[in-house]
């Protein structure tokens, strides 16, 4: 039986990553990376919010685009969620509902990678009518 | 809520809203007693008596992006409905406590669900958040305390991608060994 892992290993593996790290770090600075949240209350989460951030978090990763993908409260979409909002430097945020898996993608590849927004966007001038 | 795990990660951003450094989860099986009990606590704000009576009504929140609070309303109901019972403390400028107990053979328990993931992404996601996570059954007991992974850590981050999947083989790996329930 394999030995099951524990502090030690990961002592290990932090001085294996550690010199990769300050490799990074050099061009890292983090208002000039993509910045995603991802709202996670009790409507985002009943709807699916974690998917949608662990697919995000690893669809990043594994593309090698340097994200920051943060949680976030309710931001009042309860109808559309889960909800994330885009921050892309440079330009102001983007909120996008019904983020599924497929729209996660959809969003990397286009708006993440191409500067094109997609179907989703939900407009800053939405208000609900107890607003008014 | 489709799992427990779920429930957990719903209860646990009430206690990041509520400012809170150190968050416990706590989860025990109990086969005997027929008992799961999921403890999670606080440091946090804390609610006065006014608002802790209102907290477990679906109809009271303290956001204002919208009208209804379904969080805390939904785990109790959950709880109450497998035969368990649900329980909350709470003191200004201290912190809160939620007790939720589960009947743990109950047909209406909803599953475990993704534990780890849910776990994984709480850690790995605020550097300014310590947890502190035991979770005992009778085949044994596993616990973790993240400024433990901290210290080991030194400078390299918790969200690194590499630290990530370590860690989340190292809980999938005790949980199994301690041979949690579903």
């Amino acid at each position: 039986m394999n030995k099951i892992k524990s502090l030690a290993d990961l002592k290990k593996l932090q001085s294996e990553v550690q010199s990769k790290i300050k490799l990074r770090e050099n061009g890292d600075n983090p208002e000039n990376l993509i910045q995603i949240k991802v709202s996670m209350a009790t409507c985002g989460i009943a709807s699916g919010a974690k998917d949608t951030m662990n697919y995000l978090i690893e669809e990043l990763d594994q593309q090698g685009i340097d994200a920051i993908v943060t949680q976030t409260g309710c931001m009042g979409y309860c109808y559309a969620e889960p909800t994330i909002e885009l921050t892309v430097p440079g330009q102001p945020p983007v909120v996008y509902g019904f983020v599924n898996k497929t729209k996660a993608l959809e969003i990397i590849e286009k708006h993440i990678k191409l500067n094109e927004m997609v179907d989703g966007i939900i407009p800053v001038a939405y208000s609900t009518i107890d607003n008014h | 809520m489709k799992d427990l795990s779920l429930h957990i990660l719903d209860i646990v951003q009430n206690s990041i809203r509520a400012k809170a450094k150190l968050i416990g989860i706590e989860i025990t099986e109990l086969p005997k007693e027929n008992h799961l009990i999921i403890t999670i606590t606080d440091d946090g704000t804390g609610m006065d008596p006014e608002q802790l009576r209102l907290a477990i009504d679906p109809f009271y929140t303290s956001r204002t992006t919208r009208k209804v609070g379904l969080g805390l309303s939904l785990f109790k109901q959950n709880a109450e409905m497998t035969g368990g019972s649900f329980n909350i403390e709470s003191e200004l400028g201290k912190g809160t406590k939620v007790t939720a107990v589960f009947g743990l053979n109950h047909v209406d328990r909803p599953v475990m669900g993704d534990l780890v993931g849910t776990l994984i992404l709480l850690i790995c996601s605020s550097d300014e958040i310590d947890y502190v996570f035991k979770h005992q059954t009778p085949s044994g007991k596993f616990g973790f305390d993240t400024r433990e992974f901290k210290q080991t850590l030194e400078n390299v981050p918790l969200n690194h991608p590499e630290v990530r999947s370590f860690l989340k083989e190292m809980l999938q790996e005790n949980l199994e060994q301690i041979q949690i329930t579903e």
